[in-house]
């Protein structure tokens, strides 16, 4: 990746694929539990942070090089906290049920890893437009991970996808998929799949490799 | 209720019951990357235990005596998080000066704590709604709030070295290879989390 | 119930994992019977799904990811059949199968198959099923005894039906299918002892321990044990080789563990019955048990050259 030329859209997709912040760098493990209850709480969960990743990543590549070095990580966390506490009046002034079932964790959005990593690993060091695509394409990753997780725990859990039903009145839901022994076990699962794929696709490479060079 | 009956009841629940691991989600960061260690473990959650009490206790007085006087509540977790860096800063360089034995056991934890959340989780829920030990209502107090960070982080340290526990123990497993890391030590954790379940209601 | 530690002192073959099994399945022949006995067709249909799922279970983890077959040392049999009795007799046919494939490949196969398992494969099972299926799981019936009746609906004896001494003794009490007869646990425990597969030492403390804790507490201390899982949990599950200490010492300290556990839950927690959860946060502190408590011949050696 490093050799590349990063462009808008490589800086996209990475943080949706390669660099997945869900599953692949497994960051941000709290939100990540708390918020896969369901389909539509993990979305919630997912558009937040994607609005504070997008915003702090910007400002913070705005500001990049007026932050003294020293200061930089609690100006970060600074820079991030506002957008959280943006975000947190935006979702309890406008979806209160959203609210009411995330709690605490839209405020420990702040603390959420993947955003400071983002501002400590890329924005600070990169362009606007590119910090920009990357905070997008990270909280796009991670939204559509955690949606995942959250269509298979409601699915398990409560027999419905964002609140649809789907196997009828005889099915017996699985309570532990929702509650919280659950979402280790659909996270790990899930995880483990994901990482199952990519060792495949990994090997499937290197293979190509190891014959181009024969 | 006499007051040390509560006292003890609030903490088994908070270490048992509710615990911050197994059943809040809080701390999940530290508790599955700084746990493939007894030892290392051990540290991760003293200086949690330290910092959670310490944190617990300056952010309740400042948002008691300073931010809701002020009607700057919707400022708390902002001021919370500063208070939490500026904290886990001071103690670092406090315990460098004064025990460098210490300094060498939890100073490499330290820094790691600002982004644990069970820290700003934990002031987040001594402002937040009351709690009901031994069938009585309990609004956070002083008291209380510094106990719940206290006794809060006693379950994730009690979480933390149960799983390094059982993760030393695994290091020879034959774990499939798409499962190593992450992905089993979650379903290890998803385990541990259905056994503390029975304790549900315990301290109620 | 599984073996194959790669560390001393515990080095077993697969024969000798076959034979042990094999005498753990006859110990447990007569609480099955029993149960069988005590709550009819329905119960035998429950221990016979989880049993085959569980050894189906295996045989296709090990097929798929091209393992060598290993159902022959029966410790997937053992496994399904402690599902099976850790069921209530009036179990749908999917409950079982579920939770056989929970022990199977969730708890012992994901760590790497027999050996490897850190929690007792059967209890983690139940754990998991008891959550998701609350009613299901604790729609105890009374005993029909081929009475040709039909079942009635009833609570266990920990939830309040009242039953003698005699009745909990040997087995004639609402339950799961194989915690209510006591006789047949203690004979499969009597016979597992003259065959040298397990020590007193775990199951005579976690009970002694229940006895006497519950006596303090003021609960009829000979019902404390008499009734609920505990006798069957003390037996057959924290027994499990592999998820039990290692040291006599710790061994002690685990039983006791457990004893005041199921005190607690039983008293004090939302659950009537707590043998299976106090039996799993046991076997999550065993790792640390092995590691501090170690056989002192051993210990001090080591502890020399650290120091030294």
């Amino acid at each position: 990746m490093a050799k590349k030329e990063k462009t808008v859209s490589s800086v996209f997709f990475n943080g949706i694929l390669n660099e997945n912040p869900t599953l692949r760098l497994v960051l941000g493990i709290c939100p990540t539990l708390a918020s896969t209850t369901s389909a539509s709480n993990a979305v919630g969960m997912g558009l937040a942070a994607t609005f504070v990743l997008v915003g702090s990543n910007v400002v913070i590549s705005l500001l990049r090089n007026i932050i003294p070095d020293k200061i930089r990580i609690p100006a970060f966390v600074v820079i991030i906290c506002t957008f959280v506490t943006l975000v947190e009046m935006l979702v309890k002034a406008f979806v209160p049920a959203l609210y009411a079932s995330l709690g605490m964790f839209i405020p420990l959005i702040v603390v959420n890893c993947i955003i400071l990593a983002r501002a400590e690993a890329f924005a600070s060091k990169n362009g606007v437009l590119l910090s920009a695509a990357d905070g997008l394409g990270m909280g796009a990753g991670f939204t559509l991970a955690i949606t995942v997780i959250g269509i298979v725990r409601e699915l398990l859990g409560n027999g419905s996808v964002f609140g649809l039903s789907l196997f009828g009145e005889g099915f017996e839901p699985m309570l532990l998929s929702i509650m919280a022994p659950g979402g280790f076990l659909v996270f790990g699962l899930v995880l483990g799949v994901a990482n199952y794929f990519m060792n495949k696709a990994e090997k499937k490479k290197t293979e190509e490799k190891g014959v181009i060079r024969a | 209720m006499s007051g040390i009956a509560k006292v003890l009841l609030f903490m088994v629940n908070c270490v048992l019951t509710n615990n911050f691991i197994f059943s809040r989600y809080l701390g999940n960061c530290p508790f599955l990357g700084v746990s493939n260690k007894v030892e290392t473990a051990t540290g991760m959650g003293l200086a949690v235990t330290f910092v959670m009490g310490l944190a617990s206790l300056f952010t309740y007085l400042i948002y008691t005596y300073i931010l809701v006087p002020l009607g700057l509540s919707y400022l708390s977790t902002i001021v919370f998080i500063l208070v939490i860096a500026s904290l886990v800063q001071i103690v670092e360089m406090f315990i460098k000066k004064s025990s460098p034995s210490l300094y060498k056991a939890l100073g490499i934890y330290l820094p790691l704590i600002t982004t644990n959340c069970a820290v700003l989780g934990v002031c987040l829920l001594n402002i937040g709604s009351p709690i009901t030990i031994g069938g009585e209502v309990l609004e956070f107090n002083l008291l209380y709030s510094v106990l719940n960070g206290i006794f809060g982080a006693l379950g994730f340290l009690l979480a933390i070295v149960l799983m390094a526990g059982v993760r030393e123990r695994l290091e020879t497993s034959k774990i499939p290879d798409c499962l190593k890391g992450f992905s089993s030590s979650l379903i290890i954790a998803g385990l541990m989390s259905v056994a503390f379940m029975g304790f549900a209601g315990l301290g109620a | 119930m599984s073996l194959y530690m790669s560390t001393a002192p515990h080095v077993r073959s697969p024969q000798n994992t076959r034979s042990l099994m094999g005498d753990v399945l006859i110990a447990l022949a007569p609480t099955t019977i029993a149960g069988i006995y005590f709550f009819g067709v329905s119960a035998a249909i429950v221990v016979a799904l989880a049993t085959a799922s569980a050894i189906l279970f295996e045989y296709l983890w090990q097929k798929l990811t091209h393992k060598t077959i290993r159902i022959g040392d029966l410790s997937a049999a053992v496994t399904g059949l402690l599902v099976g009795l850790n069921l209530p007799p009036t179990a749908p046919w999917w409950l079982p199968i579920i939770g056989s494939g929970l022990a199977i490949i969730l708890v012992k196969q994901l760590f790497g198959g027999i050996g490897d398992n850190f929690v007792n494969p059967a209890l983690a099972a139940r754990g998991i099923l008891l959550a998701s299926w609350p009613v299901r799981m604790t729609a105890f019936v009374l005993p029909t005894c081929f009475s040709g009746a039909d079942a009635t609906t009833s609570a266990t004896v920990l939830a309040g039906y009242e039953a003698s001494y005699m009745d909990m003794f040997l087995g004639n009490i609402p339950g799961c299918i194989g915690e209510v007869c006591k006789a047949a646990i203690l004979l499969g425990f009597l016979y597992m002892l003259v065959r040298g597969v397990i020590t007193w030492r775990i199951p005579v403390t976690f009970l002694a321990v229940v006895f006497v804790f519950s006596a303090i507490l003021g609960n009829d201390p000979l019902q404390a044990i008499l009734c609920g899982g505990v006798m069957l949990g003390a037996v057959f599950m924290a027994t499990d080789y592999t998820t039990s200490p290692m040291s006599a010492k710790g061994q002690f300290i685990y039983a006791a563990g457990c004893g005041i556990i199921v005190v607690i839950i039983r008293n004090f927690c939302n659950y009537p019955e707590g043998v299976t959860y106090a039996i799993l946060v046991m076997n999550i502190v065993t790792p640390l048990l092995d590691k501090y408590v170690k056989p002192r011949l051993y210990g001090r050696l080591k502890e020399e050259k650290a120091n030294g």
